[in-house]
C-alpha cells in the first residue's frame, strides 16, 4: 500500500509536467491551429540556455529569468514570426511537418553546442522528505506539483477572469467575430506564443534536475505531452492539466504492475481506447470545423 | 622503355618495403568521433603515449613502432570498413575498437586475416565465440561478475539482493552472470528490474526495489541511468548498500548525481586512482603530455600497445602469425614489464585476470576501498 501511495505522488509529480506541455499544445491549437512536435524540444532548450547564462557567469536566479525570457523571445516571439505566420498559409499539415523539422534542428544544435552527454541541473527545491500520512514524501516531487499547480491556476484565473483571458477566448473561439468587435486577434495569439514558451521553461527547470539537461530529453517528454493532450482533450485547457496527470500516474503504475518493458506502451493503448470511444477526448468537447 | 618503367617499379617497390622493414606496423581503429569520442579519444592517446615511450627506449627488438589511427565514428559498420581498410596495409596487430558492438562485428575480419587483435571491448560474449586472435584489454563481464557478487554476498553481507539491469546486450550480459553467481553463493534475488537505454523516470523502479525491501542494490546502467536512479533512490529514501561497476561510480556519474553517489560501491578492473605506483606514474605522464586526467580507455590503450612489446619479447621476433599463440596463457610481470603496470595473465580465451579495486563514492571523489587479488 505504502508503494501505492510513493507511486501516486511521483505520478502526479511527473504528470504535472507533462500538464504544463499539454497545455501549451491546446493553449497554441486553439488559437492558431498549430500542432507543436518540436513541444518536447521546447521543454528541452531553457534548460541549456539557462545553463548557458550559468556559464558566463550568472547566479542560478538570475540564469532562471534569462532563460525564461530568452525562451519567451525564441521559442515564443520568434517560433511565431519565423515559422508559423509563414507556414500557417499552407495549412495545418505543412505546418506540423515544419515543426518537426524544427524539433529536429533544435536537437542536433544542442548537441553541437554543448555536447551529446548529460549535465546536470540545479533543483530550485532543495532535496529532503516531509511526511505526509506517516509517508516519507521528497520535497522536490511537492515542489514540483505546487509550482505546476500554481502555474495552471494561475492560466485559468487569466483566462477566465481578466478582460484580456475573455479576448484571448474570442480571438481562439471565433476570430473573425472577434476582429469585428475590436480585438487585438494578432496580439491576442502572439500572447498564446509567449504562455506557451513560459509554461514549457518553467516545465523545463522543474523536470531537468531529475531528467538531467540532454539534448534528447524532449522527446519522452513531447510524447507524453501530445497523448495527454489528446487523451483529456486538445480543445480544453482543463482536458491537458487532467490529461496529464492521467498519464503520469498511469505511466508509473503501468511501470510498477504491468511490466517496466511495456510501460510505453499502456499510454499508447489508453489513447487508442480514448480516440475510438470518445474522440474529443475525456473532457474535450465535440467541434466540427469548416475546412 | 618497358625494361625502365618495370625497373623503376621494381626499386621502388624494394626502397618501401626496406623502409617498413625497419618500422613495427600497428594499425589503431576507435571511437574518434560520435558517441564514443570520450572512450576512443583516451585509447588513442595511451596508445601514442605508450609508443612514444617505446620508441624512445629504442624500441621492440630494435625496431621502432608506428601506428594509424582511423575514426569508426562510433558505429560499427564503419568500423567495419575500417578495419578492412587497416587490415588490407597488414599490421602486425590491430588495436581496438572500443565499443563491445564495434568489436563483435570487426573481429571475424581479424581473424580471417590471421591477424592479433586487442581492443576495449568488455561484454562477454566477446570472446565465448572461439575466436583464436582476440585480446581483452580489460574485464569481460565473465571475470568481472563473480567478484562482485562475491563481494556483495562475503562483504556486505547481503542475503536479498535487487538487481537493475539495462535491456541491452551490455545489461543482459551482466546481469545474466551476476544472478547465477548470486544464486550460487547463497544471495537470493529479490527484484530483478530491467530498464530501458535512455530512461528518465526511475520512479517506480525505485518503488519497487523499495517494496523488496533488499539488504543491497545491485545497480548495473549505463553512466546517464545510473545517475538518474541514484537521485531517485535518494529521494525516495532508499538505504541499502548501492553495488555497481565501473558505469556506477564513474567521474562522470559523479558529476551528474551530485550527493546522490555519495555511498555508492564498484568493482572497479582499472582506475588512474589505483594505489599502484606504476599506474601512478602512468597518470603523471598522461596528464603531463595531454593535460587532463586520462580514464581507464586511456589505461587500456597503453596497455595494449604494452602487450604488443611483451609478447615480442617474448617471441624473440617479429611473427604476426605466432603473436596470437603466444599471446594466450602468457603471465606478463609489472616487475619485467613495468609498462604492462600491473601482473597480468591472458587466458586461451583472450580474457584477462589482474587485480582489481572496490571503489566507493566518499563527499563525491573515488576512494579505492580495497584491492581485490587475482581470481588465480
Amino acid at each position: 500500500m505504502s508503494n501505492l501511495f510513493d507511486l501516486l505522488v511521483a505520478g502526479l509529480a511527473t504528470g504535472a509536467i507533462y500538464a504544463l506541455v499539454a497545455v501549451g499544445f491546446t493553449l497554441l491549437w486553439q488559437t492558431s491551429q498549430t500542432i507543436n512536435f518540436a513541444q518536447g524540444e521546447f521543454v528541452m532548450l531553457p534548460a541549456f540556455l539557462m545553463l548557458a547564462a550559468m556559464h558566463v557567469g550568472a547566479p542560478f536566479w538570475l540564469a532562471i529569468i534569462l532563460g525564461i525570457l530568452l525562451s519567451m523571445i525564441l521559442l515564443g516571439l520568434a517560433f511565431k514570426l519565423l515559422l508559423v505566420d509563414p507556414m500557417m498559409r499552407h495549412g495545418v499539415l505543412p505546418l506540423a511537418i515544419a515543426t518537426m523539422a524544427l524539433a529536429i534542428g533544435i536537437k542536433e544544435a544542442v548537441k553541437q553546442f554543448f555536447s551529446a552527454e548529460a549535465s546536470p541541473f540545479p533543483s530550485i527545491v532543495p532535496t529532503g522528505d516531509v511526511s505526509i500520512l506517516g509517508h516519507a514524501v521528497s520535497l522536490q516531487s511537492i515542489g514540483v506539483l505546487v509550482v505546476a499547480i500554481l502555474a495552471v491556476f494561475g492560466l485559468t484565473a487569466l483566462l477566465n477572469r481578466t478582460s484580456l483571458g475573455h479576448q484571448m477566448q474570442a480571438a481562439a473561439q471565433n476570430p473573425t467575430v472577434a476582429r469585428i468587435i475590436g480585438v487585438p486577434v494578432e496580439r491576442m495569439i502572439l500572447l498564446t506564443f509567449l504562455i506557451n514558451a513560459f509554461l514549457v521553461a518553467l516545465a523545463s527547470l522543474l523536470i531537468t534536475p531529475i531528467y538531467l539537461a540532454k539534448f534528447s530529453s524532449g522527446e519522452v517528454l513531447g510524447q507524453a505531452a501530445f497523448i495527454a493532450a489528446i487523451v483529456g482533450g486538445f480543445n480544453q485547457v482543463r482536458g491537458a492539466i487532467a490529461g496529464g496527470l492521467l498519464i503520469g500516474v498511469l505511466d508509473n503504475l503501468a511501470a510498477a504492475y504491468v511490466s517496466t518493458q511495456y510501460r510505453a506502451a499502456v499510454p499508447m493503448i489508453f489513447l487508442i481506447a480514448v480516440i475510438l470511444f470518445r474522440p474529443q477526448g475525456l473532457l474535450g468537447r465535440a467541434e466540427e470545423r469548416t475546412v | 622503355m618497358k625494361s625502365t618503367i618495370l625497373a623503376g617499379a621494381l626499386l621502388a617497390f624494394a626502397t618501401a618495403t626496406s623502409v617498413h622493414a625497419q618500422a613495427i606496423k600497428l594499425a589503431d581503429v576507435a571511437e574518434l568521433s560520435g558517441g564514443g569520442a570520450t572512450v576512443g579519444t583516451n585509447w588513442k592517446n595511451g596508445i601514442d603515449l605508450a609508443i612514444e615511450e617505446i620508441n624512445a627506449k629504442g624500441g621492440v627488438l630494435g625496431r621502432k613502432l608506428e601506428v594509424t589511427h582511423a575514426d569508426s565514428q562510433s558505429n560499427p559498420g564503419v568500423a567495419r570498413a575500417q578495419v578492412q581498410k587497416a587490415l588490407d596495409a597488414e599490421p602486425y596487430v590491430l588495436l581496438g575498437p572500443g565499443y563491445s558492438g564495434s568489436v563483435k562485428v570487426t573481429a571475424p575480419l581479424a581473424a580471417e586475416a590471421g591477424i592479433a587483435q586487442i581492443m576495449g571491448g568488455e561484454a562477454a560474449e566477446l570472446t565465448q565465440a572461439g575466436n583464436k586472435f582476440l585480446f581483452r584489454t580489460s574485464f569481460g563481464q565473465q571475470s568481472s561478475m563473480p567478484k562482485v557478487a562475491k563481494y556483495i554476498h562475503d562483504e556486505m553481507k547481503a542475503k536479498s539482493v535487487a538487481v537493475v539491469w539495462v535491456n541491452n546486450d551490455f545489461g543482459r550480459g551482466g546481469r545474466d552472470v551476476v544472478v547465477k553467481e548470486l544464486d550460487r553463493l547463497g544471495s537470493k534475488v529479490v527484484a530483478d528490474l530491467s530498464t530501458e537505454a535512455g530512461q528518465a523516470d526511475f520512479a517506480a523502479d525505485v518503488g519497487k526495489i523499495k517494496a523488496a525491501n533488499p539488504d543491497a542494490v545491485f545497480v548495473y546502467l549505463n553512466e546517464e541511468e545510473s545517475a538518474r536512479i541514484l537521485k531517485e533512490l535518494k529521494r525516495q529514501g532508499v538505504t541499502a548498500p548501492l553495488m555497481g561497476e565501473t558505469t556506477l561510480i564513474g567521474q562522470k556519474v559523479i558529476e551528474l548525481a551530485g550527493d546522490a553517489a555519495n555511498g555508492a560501491r564498484g568493482h572497479v578492473g582499472l582506475t588512474t586512482d589505483a594505489p599502484v605506483d606504476l599506474i601512478k606514474a602512468f597518470r603523471e605522464k598522461f596528464s603531463k603530455k595531454y593535460n587532463y586526467v586520462p580514464d581507464h580507455n586511456g589505461l587500456k590503450g597503453y596497455l595494449a600497445v604494452y602487450m604488443v612489446k611483451a609478447t615480442t619479447e617474448k617471441m624473440g621476433k617479429v611473427d604476426p602469425k605466432k603473436f596470437a599463440d603466444t599471446l594466450h596463457g602468457l603471465t606478463i610481470k609489472a616487475a619485467d614489464e613495468p609498462g604492462i603496470l600491473m601482473d597480468v595473465t591472458f587466458s586461451d580465451t583472450g580474457d584477462i585476470d589482474r587485480q582489481s579495486f572496490l571503489v566507493e563514492v566518499v563527499e563525491g571523489k573515488q576512494v579505492v576501498k580495497q584491492v581485490l587479488p587475482k581470481v588465480k
